[in-house]
């Protein structure tokens, strides 16, 4: 191999710095789902959708809602899992159950360091 | 497998069918979602109003009721934010105004709002759709798609648009906000909207129930709509009408 020299140390430097993220993490503690204060059980069954739809979809699902509701004027979402209508609402109808922001929106929001801007304008109840 | 052109034209013909008929069906199962069944349903949404009534006590409700259901801050300077409020006749009606007006006319103080114009010329000019013209007539602003460019403010004829400098949150109480409606955040239009939130929820808009017989709210398409009544009945002016935005509040005089 020409500069051999130049280009092992060279290697070696680039897979230290590709790895970085990997052994500056090493040690501290991995990522848990952070714990959330779910609506009383007694009262809610489930959420509007399944729970692993909501923890994956929540934020398309909204999206969805605002476009529907400021565009085109709809204000009811027919659920399958309850057979019923729920306003489209963020505060009305999410936040009527899962009221307390900082215990239920935050926790994920903060652990997954998303910083999503609902609340700029939307109030909590 | 022989493959020939007929065969080969037949087969596209076939996959450009698919290809518009799937999108449709799938859309077409989009029942998800519902109007309130008790909406109020309107062709051409309008309103009147009766100048001859008007007091400053009425349009101090008017003003109240929909400043505080749709948080609207009052700003002590020119960077106040209006949806709905008072001016003279003069500033309102200046192609209208001459020398020898009745005496005070001119000073005569009078409510007004968006005109939520037939041929709106803010939807014209925003660059990203955020002020649209809905099929009931009402112009309504997506305050989540507004960029905060101003073209608005700067197509309407009326003065009608308020952009926020800043967060409205500083000039309005946080213990009193009104739970129905968003704030609105920093850099970005508002205005008057016909309380399209309230319309849809089968209600009339909040300065027509606080004005109680001195504005009218009606469908303009229906002939015996409150709205036509009394612009049968009375002498009506609009706003500027030669600009030909055709403006859909309507003066009594």
């Amino acid at each position: 191999m020409y500069d051999a020299k130049k280009i092992i140390p060279g290697l070696i430097i680039f897979a230290l710095f590709f790895t970085f993220p990997f052994w500056f993490n090493l040690g501290t503690a991995a990522y848990t789902t952070p714990e959330l204060e779910l609506p009383d059980p007694e009262e809610h069954e489930h959420c509007i959708e399944s729970t692993e739809y909501m923890r994956a979809e929540h934020m398309a699902m909204l999206d969805e809602w605002r476009d529907i509701y400021v565009r085109d004027g709809y204000q009811e979402y027919w659920s399958e899992l309850n057979q019923e209508y729920f306003l489209t609402s963020l505060t009305k109808t999410c936040m009527d159950c899962h009221s307390d922001k900082e215990k239920f929106c935050d926790r994920c929001h903060e652990a997954t360091a998303v910083d999503p801007y609902c609340w700029d304008c939307h109030i909590e109840p | 497998m022989k493959s020939s052109r007929r065969k080969f034209i037949k087969l596209a013909g076939l996959t450009a069918l698919g290809w518009s008929v799937c999108p449709s069906l799938a859309s077409a199962r989009s029942n998800r979602y519902r109007k309130i069944p008790g909406a109020l349903k309107a062709d051409r949404w309008a309103m009147a109003i009766d100048i001859q009534k008007l007091s400053d006590e009425v349009m101090q409700k008017a003003i109240e009721a929909c400043h505080r259901l749709h948080n609207v801050p009052d700003i002590d300077s020119r960077q106040n934010v209006k949806w709905i409020w008072v001016e003279t006749f003069k500033t309102l009606f200046d192609d209208q105004v001459h020398a020898h007006q009745m005496e005070g006319k001119e000073k005569l103080p009078l409510l007004t709002l968006c005109n939520h114009c037939d041929n709106p010329p803010c939807v014209r000019v925003c660059p990203t759709k955020a002020t649209f013209k809905r099929h009931d007539g009402i112009v309504l602003m997506d305050f989540h798609r507004c960029i905060g460019c101003r073209f608005c403010m700067a197509g309407c004829p009326y003065g009608s648009r308020s952009f926020n400098y800043s967060d409205p949150r500083r000039f309005l109480n946080n213990d009193e906000l009104s739970p129905d409606y968003p704030t609105r955040s920093k850099g970005v239009v508002e205005k008057c909207e016909f309380c399209a939130h309230l319309v849809d929820q089968g209600e009339r808009p909040a300065c027509v129930e606080a004005a109680e017989g001195v504005l009218f709210f009606g469908d303009l398409s229906d002939p015996d709509s409150e709205v036509r009544r009394v612009l049968r009945d009375r002498y009506s002016l609009v706003r500027k009408a030669k600009l030909g935005t055709e403006p859909q509040v309507y003066y009594l005089i």
